[in-house]
């Protein structure tokens, strides 16, 4: 379970996140929606302990981890993995050493059983067999899957989606949402979603959250989120470009 | 003019934090040197990109040195009927201060400039964050290869710098000037003393350190895609001149005291 206390976090005087709390159930699937800029990001880089807050708690499986030192950090590192918004794959590694790179770096495994993660986990987000090419011979979607393949290689328990769907045809989108309900169901991981991607959001879904103005202004099931009452929520979902968000920019 | 002092206020700030920033990088550097595993492939590939690569234009712009250093003493020293003590105040000159301060713009120029774009393209694409939520410290991972690489292949390149310089005067020397094969190299090596080497070789080790510690740094703080990358590196290679060039008068400030 994770834990998010009064967190505030401000970048040159604008506060991005303010006091937000939010709680997320091990082995759900829950999706934050918001708009660009809102800080979903933000929020997603403090879970995994990539920024310290001004203020608050994060408490992963009980560690409070705000305060906790780089080394110690990366121990519950290793139980998440990130896809990252642009993938993130090291330019200058393959997709095989990218892939690998955890079970490479922090375990005993010997080559040969690496390879077949590497093989599995390119396999089940629809890539198999390019371990060998580089980066920058791939498209903007085939990035995002391999970069998919590297958050779940070494199996971790907790899995963050930076905006998974952006970037890619519709089809791929759907592929890859599918795969995000699939490793929930198979591997039970706990799976927070960051998108705008309202299709991808009502499909995933345990529970939807919305953040706005740095806090969770609304959180149920897709199906409350679709009949909410909240102006706010129904501008956001419904995608209306005019409403309360809007006049109040 | 409260604007203006809130301003100063700022810039006073963001040069302690700089500094900071440096001082703080240079620690966890030399700290994570320590800490295994050793990544020696990776140290053995900036070796190469560092300084066999740089063996090119370190040979051309030392070489070329030594020649107009020859050229410009004899200027000089032919009117007062003292030719042969050119090679002596090229040699001296190589060592002391030409070798270890060119190469070290050189390397900061095309070395650090190239950290910096690499480091800082990696900060912008979010691959530094990849890194660390894959557990792997960047300092250990980014930095220590590329600090080691320059710390031993900087004073080398030195060295090689040094020696070339010296075969350049000799070239301009001995077939222009008409200065004797034999004579040039005696009043060469009667001239040096193993002071003048040790002193340019440890001013190229600090150089090394700042070339190192700036250019990580600034490719770590680059912010706002390629025109953030394209100041760092700018200021990257700026930020190294002028600390090689300050780091210069100060260790030769010292020396001057040290060994007389």
């Amino acid at each position: 379970m994770i834990e998010i206390i009064n967190l505030s976090k401000s970048f040159n005087n604008a506060k991005v996140l303010d006091n937000l709390n939010l709680v997320i159930n091990s082995g759900e699937v829950i999706v934050i929606i918001g708009r660009s800029g809102c800080g979903k990001s933000v929020l997603l880089k403090h879970i995994i302990g990539l920024m310290s807050p001004d203020l608050g708690q994060v408490i992963v499986d009980g560690s409070e981890i705000t305060m906790l030192e780089e080394h110690e950090m990366d121990k519950i590192r290793l139980s998440f993995g990130m896809l990252f918004q642009g993938a993130a794959l090291f330019d200058s590694m393959t997709v095989g050493e990218n892939v690998g790179f955890t079970l490479r770096e922090h375990t005993s495994t010997p080559e040969n059983q690496v390879r077949d993660r590497v093989a599995n986990s390119l396999e089940l987000v629809g890539l198999k067999g390019i371990e060998k090419l580089m980066p920058s011979e791939l498209s903007g979607g085939m990035k995002k899957r391999v970069g998919l393949a590297r958050a779940i290689c070494n199996n971790p328990k907790i899995i963050l989606y930076d905006e998974p769907t952006t970037g890619l045809d519709p089809i791929m989108a759907d592929a890859i949402n599918d795969l995000i309900i699939d490793l929930n169901s198979k591997l039970h991981v706990t799976s927070i979603v960051v998108t705008h991607d309202m299709v991808s959001a009502y499909k995933i879904a345990d529970r939807i959250a919305m953040l706005y103005k740095g806090r969770i202004v609304a959180i149920g099931t897709p199906d409350e989120i679709k009949n909410t009452k909240d102006a706010t929520v129904k501008q956001f979902i419904t995608g209306a470009a005019k409403g309360p968000i809007t006049d109040l920019e | 003019m409260r604007e203006w002092i809130s301003g100063l206020g700022i810039k006073a700030l963001n040069f302690f934090i700089y500094i900071g920033g440096t001082f703080n990088l240079m620690v966890s550097t030399i700290f994570q040197v320590f800490v295994l595993p050793f990544r020696k492939k990776e140290w053995v590939i900036q070796m190469y990109k560092v300084g066999v690569l740089s063996f090119p234009i370190v040979f051309l712009v030392a070489f070329f040195t030594g020649m107009v250093l020859a050229l410009q003493s004899a200027y000089q020293l032919t009117k007062m009927n003292a030719q042969m003590y050119i090679s002596s105040l090229v040699a001296l000159s190589m060592l002391r201060e030409l070798g270890p301060v060119l190469t070290a713009l050189v390397i900061a120029g095309r070395v650090g400039a190239s950290i910096t774009a690499e480091l800082g393209t990696m900060k912008v694409s979010e691959q530094i964050d990849a890194l660390r939520t894959l557990a792997a410290n960047p300092v250990k991972y980014l930095v220590v290869p590329r600090f080691l690489a320059l710390c031993i292949m900087l004073p080398l390149l030195t060295a090689y710098a040094d020696f070339v310089g010296i075969v350049g005067g000799y070239i301009i020397g001995v077939y222009k000037l008409l200065i004797g094969s034999t004579i040039y190299w005696k009043m060469t090596f009667d001239t040096l003393a193993f002071k003048d080497l040790f002193t340019g070789l440890f001013k190229s080790f600090i150089f090394a350190i700042i070339i190192c510690i700036v250019s990580c740094y600034e490719g770590f703080i680059t912010e706002g895609g390629a025109e953030g990358v394209g100041k760092a590196t700018t200021r990257s290679v700026v930020i190294s001149f002028i600390l090689i060039i300050a780091a210069d008068c100060l260790f030769t400030a010292l020396f001057y005291f040290i060994f007389p």
